[in-house]
């Protein structure tokens, strides 16, 4: 990790603590954009801070923005800065002018397609896609990997240009279907990035968000420990609360040791098996590390009113986003597979 | 908090070179090995191949060459071990001298000791078993009664030692016993010598058979037995503070998550080319989890490289990789039906057996699951 990638993530951890207050998650919650933490971030360069120079961006390599999802998720912060850090990251490799509005990304699962068709000079995207990040607020645009006769075609569109219906997370984060029906691309240029491969990108900012999110859930956990008093001595001088907190602790280690091997791998692709096993970890940590954290806070946590849920209910939510554990276990299956029993080993070596 | 961070393990091209190298050398040391005793890894003893390595200038790497060393990086070392462990070589001879014993006498050895012993270690010639376990010693480690009494020119011990992994075979014990009365401070008074086990009078060595059969425990019986001055290892009075940088060394390495991937490679063999999609998920979530301790566990190798004290980390890995050594039998008896039985012809069949008697061990060697989460609530500020 580089001086200037800590100097970065500091600053903008710093940031998020200051804004992302209980008051303004709850608001966040009701569906209203944060406008004011949005502008803070873009003055801080946040926003386009994997967007090529050449493009209006920083400049800063994919792994040293996607960095900044550990504090981001630590914070809980409410807003689409994975998805702008990702579709602006693509866009700039484009040559397209990223503009400082927000914008999403919506890739195609399996199952679902997007198509486009050459019309004049422009293209035209049909197709829809479920549960996109925060398309409601996309002034941006939001962006889309497309297939066409001539291979996978990178576009942005106008948010007016699609149709959106409302849905959203555990966490009320904005999941919005979002349909193209002939939908103009207002930029758009054929890419050799498959739709797989900015999905596994995504997979790998989610993981970034899932521990630091994991990092809250625990600190909260062993401060609630330490502050709340049982039968005469506070609750993390029982061992059987000691040994949960530390369980709770080793999920959340290596959660975060695999996010910081995906957010270096996140720009090679589908078969990436660091992303692949980030996301997968992240997942099972998850689902650990949330029952942990309510059963040591007790009923307090379970309330509207506690800040843990600002955590717990993103890790179950994202935890499901852009593969869950079985769809990225599936694939690392695959490939353990094809290499067989005696290459098992040379696979896990190789995997960076 | 700042305890439990694990900074991204350092790229070190020197050790992938090592690693071809190491993977060309077994490929032709271990083609006639059975997987029944590959599973076995850093429990299967073989002076020999012990020997072999020495030569091969992989014992002892990270050592000063005037010992006998070879001045290499602690990530160097980190690749041969995993690469022995992977490909399950017989490595248990030489293991507790090159892991932790050479390298706690190279820190706290008077100079004699290090040049009559570690010259030994290196060549794969002098084996090392731990002297800490006693009848009434498990994991409260400061309550060792073993007695070392002063005399002339040296200490006389009684006391018994349990569950010496090796003590047939070494050549020497550490032994951590005590030298003054216990005070109101458990820590103190206690003492690591150096038992030459093979020209000492007054120590018996008894086998202890596991509950598979195999003999790599012992008991081992001081009666009388005279260690002289100059087999005391650093000072008398410091063993409690040696034994504890001991163990974060023997806590650290990819044995704690290897234990049993020799039987996923055989799960896989087994599964075949196109298991069904429920099999290649089960797969691929081991895979994750072996990904993800691989890097932590690097990260610690990284953390000694640079000098730093991993004693929580070392924990907090061994704790999450003895879950999935564990876990392995578990999720390969469900996949493929088969009953367990260690003289099956079938690899997979033995190789199973094998593992599901050895896997209770994986949680209590080196350091009980109990005693891990304590260190780690000692490092989250709950104790």
């Amino acid at each position: 990790m580089s001086d200037m990638r800590d100097m970065f993530v500091e600053t903008a951890s710093r940031l998020f603590r200051d804004y992302c207050t209980p008051d303004l998650l709850r608001a966040a919650a009701t569906g209203s954009f944060q406008t004011q933490l949005w502008n803070a971030m873009v003055e801080a360069g946040l926003t386009k801070a994997a967007v090529a120079e050449d493009a209006g961006g920083s400049g800063a390599e994919l792994a040293d923005a996607l960095a900044l999802l550990v504090p981001a998720g630590a914070s809980s912060v409410p807003a689409p800065l994975a998805e702008t850090l990702i579709a602006g990251f693509l866009l700039g490799e484009a040559g397209v002018v990223v503009p400082d509005a927000p914008l999403t990304i919506a890739i195609p699962r399996p199952g679902e397609t997007l198509r486009a068709v050459r019309k004049g000079d422009g293209w035209l995207i049909t197709g829809a896609v479920a549960r996109v990040p925060y398309a409601r607020f996309a002034s941006g645009g939001v962006t889309v990997v497309a297939e066409t006769a001539e291979g996978p075609l990178l576009a942005l569109v106008a948010l007016a240009d699609c149709k959106i219906a409302e849905a959203a997370n555990l966490a009320h984060e904005p999941r919005d279907d979002v349909a193209f029906d002939e939908a103009p691309a207002q930029a758009a240029k054929l890419t050799t990035r498959q739709a797989a491969d900015v999905y596994a990108m995504a997979a790998a900012a989610r993981s970034a968000q899932m521990a630091g999110a994991l990092q809250t859930v625990l600190q909260l956990s062993v401060q609630y420990a330490l502050e709340r008093s049982q039968f005469g001595k506070p609750l993390g001088k029982f061992q059987a609360i000691q040994h949960n907190l530390a369980t709770l602790a080793g999920q959340a280690a290596a959660a975060t040791a695999a996010a910081d091997a995906a957010i270096v791998q996140a720009q090679h692709g589908a078969g990436s098996i660091a992303v692949a096993s980030a996301k997968a970890r992240a997942g099972e940590a998850a689902s650990i590390a949330c029952n942990i954290a309510h059963q040591v806070h007790g009923a307090i946590g379970f309330t509207a009113e506690h800040a843990l849920h600002f955590s717990t209910q993103r890790l179950w939510s994202w935890r499901d986003e852009f593969g869950n554990d079985a769809f990225w276990e599936l694939k690392l299956g695959d490939q353990a597979v094809a290499a067989g029993a005696d290459g098992l080993w040379a696979m896990l070596t190789a995997a960076a | 908090m700042e305890a439990l961070s694990f900074a991204p393990p350092p790229v070190s091209e020197e050790a992938e070179r090592v690693r071809a190298e190491v993977r060309a050398f077994l490929k032709t040391e271990l083609a006639s090995r059975p997987p029944f005793k590959k599973a076995d890894s850093w429990n299967g003893a073989d002076p020999a191949f012990s020997r072999k390595m020495g030569a091969k200038g992989w014992i002892s790497m990270t050592w000063p060459k005037q010992y006998g060393g070879h001045e290499r990086s602690a990530l160097e070392r980190y690749v041969v071990l995993e690469e022995m462990l992977a490909a399950g070589a017989p490595v248990a001879a030489h293991w507790i001298a090159d892991r932790q014993s050479g390298p706690l006498i190279l820190k706290v050895g008077a100079e004699e000791q290090k040049q009559s012993i570690l010259p030994r270690i290196a060549a794969g010639d002098c084996y090392f078993c731990i002297g800490m376990s006693e009848p009434d010693t498990g994991s409260d480690l400061a309550s060792v009664r073993t007695k070392a009494v002063k005399a002339d020119g040296g200490w006389v011990v009684n006391g018994t030692k349990v569950w010496t992994t090796g003590a047939h075979i070494a050549h020497y014990m550490i032994l951590l016993c005590r030298t003054a009365e216990q005070t109101a401070n458990r820590h103190e008074g206690l003492t690591q010598m150096l038992v030459d086990l093979k020209n000492t009078a007054g120590v018996e060595i008894n086998p202890i058979y596991d509950l598979a059969g195999q003999h790599h425990f012992n008991e081992v019986v001081f009666r009388d037995a005279f260690i002289p001055d100059n087999a005391v290892l650093g000072k008398p009075g410091d063993g409690w503070k040696q034994v504890t940088s001991e163990l974060a060394l023997e806590r650290s390495g990819p044995e704690r998550f290897l234990s049993s991937f020799t039987l996923l490679v055989e799960l896989v063999r087994a599964l075949g080319p196109d298991p069904s999609p429920a099999a290649k998920i089960a797969i691929g979530r081991l895979v994750a989890h072996i990904y993800t301790l691989r890097r932590l566990s690097r990260s610690v190798a990284g953390m000694l490289q640079r000098g730093d004290d991993p004693a929580i980390q070392a924990a907090l890995v061994k704790d999450l990789g003895a879950l999935v050594e564990q876990e392995i039998p578990e999720i390969a008896r469900q996949l493929i039906a088969a009953e367990p039985d260690t003289k099956s012809t079938s690899d997979f069949v033995a190789v199973l057996a094998h593992t599901v008697l050895n896997a209770p061990s994986f949680s209590l060697r080196g350091g009980t699951r109990e005693i891990l989460r304590g260190m780690i609530a000692r490092g989250l500020g709950l104790r």
